[in-house]
């Protein structure tokens, strides 16, 4: 158990260190030069110099590389050329605002999900399978753009029942926080609640043809503890990966929802990074999302482990 | 049926909907079970056995629907399938009072509970105990099925348990609320044929010991006769016989049980036994005639038999029950008529001096890696120290339990694998080590024809390209008509039309599929033929097509066959001489009736004694070997014989010398030091 969490640990620095190396050579890879995008533009000859050697451009790649990691790990991702800040303080700010609507519309979407996959199973064929199978299927290919327009146009503009934009944290105004969160969580749980959905169904209708559900069922289990109890945990095996998926892709997949409801947090910094061409910026972003990504997953791993024994075994 | 029964089913029917249509799979359908008795249901795939267990129980799912009928169950006044399916009644006798095993062991417990919890549950459900005594008794269960440290392995998940052991856990579940009766669903058709004895026998002693009724469903007539007092035998959703064991076996009245006797080769066969098959295939239940379901197939039919259609079960002894409206006399005619019907010879076999292929000190081992770097660490020893001789026109029976290195020596044989170590002498030259450029004359000239007649033919290629490809691979035709006549031919040997050679793979049934798999392995004109478990997947009253096909076959070609069972009957039929194998050695190899007769290995006695014969009497008179344990992983041979932790005469030697094949007498060599 332990040398298995060992392994994808390794595994996952592994994955982190080729991002990392990839988002690095971004100033390289950039049209024009690297310094002139570093810094915006307009500097003297004599800065030029300067900065040419303080950011070792003199060295090769691969040593400019070690160096910029060895500043990351110890938290200093450089001086963004847009904000004219420290890119880690930006972040520092930016990240818990996404952080805090990602996991709102999560913790949403997973037990809605998995109730409306269950009963769309289970009841396989009836008028309510066919209802939420179809908004589930509608739900899954609507922009989030596209919603966050659509709500915005009908509780804001037409019903006037809630604000256009903006954030609060809840600890400043809860009511307004309120209000100004749940366009925006909707927006973004809406997709997960769909996908989890078809997710379930499908998994679980597959776990019910099994032969141990026939055994459960002639043990005199009732229908509801052979559902819960000994279908629910083989379906949601699937589910799990799924879960971790969107978990991972939701602080790097609110870029879209957070320009609509002009909130300050990840998405909006990244777009306002790549606009600007603020290369550090845009370096601490990629790398945050990374490490966010490969953490869900590692967690996602050992979580499986615990539901299925299959996996400690083998 | 004047007193009450313990369980008794009357009119049962339970309908299917496929395509829009309703059909029924079982049309009324009756049988009662007494406390404490064996009885045994048997019938082919699709007969409706085990729906009508399932109906019973209310467990029939979608599409599925029983659409009739009335199930009582002593104690309880109400009409089972009155109660709703999910009713607090109905799910008090399901595992309470009537508990089921099903066939397949590896799938039937839940892969995520622990086999502890799985048991406990059952007995927190039906028993009004605490957990601590439902633990407790869990253990006991589980020691009643002889678990070893059952403590321990009360935590183990199922797949930390092998096959025989889950059949041992789905036992101890099914019995540990203590029900009336057990129902087993073919509860031992998936495994060897070693454990399947002796999980029969201790189902039949617990059963026994708590006065429990067991059903025992299964196609297996041999285990009927073994286990059961009284027999229902089934065909097309009905039950077309019924009575008490020696009267099914030697008081048969029904045509059906007459033709299924008749067909099955038995244990204790003469050489020169004719199976006779029934013909045709059984009825699709959505296209069943409203006349008895077997009048197509059935020798016995007269005219009358197509205008009833009220076959419902008639007393035709003391508690002998036939559905069939033939009388007596009328039976006995037709009997007599048949008697001297001319079913052909046992084909002669053109045996011939001259070797077809000898085998000598054959060895392939398995490399293990493991690891991100993947090590070598090990190797499965999967065959060793293998030695046979075979002339042309000879059949030489492979048998053994599962892991014992069949399919590796039919693939080292094939040139599928190249054998680490020995020779392959096939058409007077060594070919164990061919490259495969020298390879290439030698592949028309051995084929194979395999166990799954559905997965082993590709279902986008028609049936004739199937047949026709080895002809084209190896220039075997002069092309265009010449091709077509070649394919036209070898479907009129197997007995199948040419006119559906254009069809694919799925709109045959599992017989003719395996017909066009024996026409494929005929198209190049081999010289040996290895027939890996040909039979196995096919129903019982279409095997004996494909037996007695394959003979021909020989006898008019002349092939050898190397043929691949773990059904010694079937070896046996088929078979001039028999190799029994075991975790991938030798263990003897003796002509048919000898080893039948003089079986010589402690384990091909206990192999023997492990299969029943479809003859109650026979049975009673048989002696028991019995067996301990189960065959162990591969991974995990004893050393020295590696039979000798589950021989019941080993001694010291046996444990560290690994015995070598030795001449008996004539025909006759063993691998044991004991003899």
């Amino acid at each position: 158990m332990a040398r298995y969490i060992f392994q994808r640990l390794g595994q996952t620095l592994l994955v982190l260190l080729i991002v990392s190396f990839l988002t690095y050579l971004l100033v390289d890879f950039l049209p024009g030069d690297p310094i002139a995008a570093m810094t915006g533009g307009e500097i003297s000859g004599e800065t030029y110099e300067r900065l040419y050697y303080e950011m070792n451009m003199d060295k090769p790649v691969l040593v400019r590389y070690l160096l910029w990691l060895k500043d990351a790990v110890t938290g200093n991702l450089g001086m963004s050329a847009s904000y004219h800040r420290k890119v880690a303080d930006i972040i520092g700010e930016r990240v818990p605002v996404t952080i805090y609507l990602s996991l709102l519309a999560f913790i949403i979407s997973v037990p809605l999900g998995i109730l409306f996959g269950i009963i769309s199973a289970v009841k396989r064929g009836s008028a309510s399978d066919t209802a939420v199978t179809l908004t589930a299927n509608i739900c899954c290919c609507l922009p989030q753009f596209w919603l966050g327009i659509l709500f915005m146009y009908v509780f804001a503009m037409k019903l006037g029942w809630l604000p256009s934009s903006g954030f609060v944290w809840p600890h400043e105004d809860f009511v307004m926080s309120l209000r100004q969160t749940i366009m925006p969580v909707l927006c973004l749980a809406i997709g997960g609640i769909a996908s989890i959905t078809r997710q379930t169904r499908s998994s679980m209708l597959e776990v019910i043809r099994q032969d141990y559900i026939r055994t459960a069922r002639s043990k005199g289990l009732k229908s509801k503890k052979v559902i819960y109890v000994h279908a629910l945990k083989n379906a949601l095996l699937p589910v799990i990966t799924l879960m971790g998926l969107r978990l991972g892709g939701l602080v790097g997949g609110s870029v879209f929802v957070e320009n609509v409801f002009v909130i300050p947090g990840m998405g909006s910094l990244l777009v306002n990074a790549i606009t600007s061409v603020d290369i550090p910026l845009i370096q601490g972003c990629v790398l945050l999302i990374a490490v966010f990504s490969c953490v869900i997953n590692l967690i996602t791993d050992i979580v499986y482990v615990y539901v299925d024994p299959r996996i400690k075994m083998a | 049926m004047a007193d009450r029964h313990l369980l008794e089913i009357k009119d049962l029917v339970t309908t299917f909907r496929s395509d829009g249509k309703e059909f029924n799979a079982i049309e009324g359908v009756n049988l009662h079970v007494d406390r404490g008795e064996i009885v045994g249901i048997v019938g082919e795939s699709g007969s409706g056995k085990s729906v009508t267990m399932l109906s019973s129980l209310q467990l029939i799912a979608s599409p599925g629907r029983v659409a009739g009928g009335e199930v009582y169950l002593e104690g309880i006044n109400e009409n089972l399938l009155s109660f709703d399916s999910d009713s607090e009644q109905m799910r008090q006798v399901r595992g309470g009072r009537i508990s089921m095993i099903f066939q397949e062991p590896m799938t039937s417990l839940n892969p995520v509970l622990t086999v502890g919890y799985q048991i406990q549950e059952n007995i927190l459900l039906h028993k009004d105990v605490t957990p601590e005594e439902a633990k407790k008794r869990t253990i006991e269960a589980m020691k009643m099925v002889n678990i070893p440290d059952a403590e321990t392995r009360f935590d183990y998940y199922p797949q930390q348990f092998s096959g025989g052991m889950r059949q041992r856990i789905m036992i101890a579940m099914a019995m540990a609320p203590g029900p009336d009766i057990l129902i087993a669903d073919e509860a031992t058709t998936a495994l060897d044929v070693t454990t399947q004895a002796q999980l029969l026998e201790m189902i039949r002693d617990i059963a026994k010991k708590t006065n429990t009724a067991v059903i025992m469903v299964t196609h297996n007539l041999g285990l009927v006769a073994r286990y059961a007092e009284r027999i229902y035998v089934m065909y097309g959703g009905h039950i077309m016989e019924a009575s008490g064991c020696k009267e099914i076996f030697h008081n048969t009245k029904h045509p059906y049980t007459r033709a299924l006797l008749r067909a099955i080769p038995r244990l204790d066969d003469p050489k020169d036994r004719i199976l006779i098959p029934i013909d045709g295939l059984p009825p699709v239940p959505s296209q069943r005639p409203p006349y008895c379901p077997f009048y197509a197939r059935c020798e016995y039919r007269c005219d009358a038999c197509k205008e009833n259609t009220d076959y419902s079960l008639r007393e035709v002894g003391p508690d002998h029950w036939s559905s069939c409206i033939l009388t007596q006399a009328q039976l006995d005619e037709k009997a007599e008529e048949l008697s001297h019907k001319d079913y052909g010879a046992s084909p002669e076999r053109r045996q011939n001096s001259e070797y077809c292929l000898k085998v000598r000190n054959v060895r392939k081992y398995f490399p293990v890696y493991k690891g991100m770097l993947r090590k070598k660490v090990g190797e499965v020893k999967a065959i060793e120290d293998i030695n046979f001789d075979l002339r042309q026109g000879e059949t030489l029976g492979v048998v053994g339990e599962s892991g014992c290195g069949k399919t590796t020596l039919a693939r080292c044989i094939m040139r599928m694998y190249e054998p680490d170590e020995g020779e392959i002498i096939f058409g007077g030259r060594d070919i164990a080590h061919f490259k495969d450029k020298e390879l290439k004359p030698v592949r028309p000239k051995v084929s194979m024809i395999f166990q799954d007649p559905f997965s082993s033919l590709d279902p986008r290629q028609s049936a004739g390209s199937i047949v026709g490809e080895s002809l084209l691979i190896h220039h075997l035709t002069e092309g265009g008509s010449d091709y077509e006549r070649r394919v036209d031919e070898l479907f009129r040997k197997v007995g199948m039309d040419p006119a559906m050679k254009d069809r694919v793979a799925h709109e045959f049934s599992g017989g003719q599929r395996q017909r066009i798999g024996i026409a494929r392995a005929l198209s190049s004109n081999p010289d040996l033929i290895i027939c890996d478990e040909p039979i196995s997947a096919l129903d019982v009253s279409i095997q004996a097509q494909i037996i007695n096909l394959l003979e021909d076959i020989q006898a008019e070609l002349g092939i050898s066959y190397i043929f691949i069972a773990h059904d010694l009957a079937v070896v046996k039929h088929i078979s001039d001489r028999i190799l029994v194998m075991y975790l991938g050695r030798v263990m003897e190899i003796a002509p048919c009736d000898e080893l039948y007769e003089h079986p010589l290995h402690p384990y091909t006695q206990a192999l023997l004694s492990a299969i029943p014969v479809a003859d109650p009497v026979v049975e009673e008179q048989r002696e028991a070997v019995p067996i301990q344990g189960e065959v162990p992983s591969i991974l995990k041979r004893p050393s020295g014989c590696p039979f000798h932790n589950r021989c019941p005469r080993a001694t010291d030697r046996c444990r560290q010398e690994t015995p070598q094949l030795r001449d008996i007498a004539g025909n006759h060599q063993v691998a044991c030091h004991l003899v």
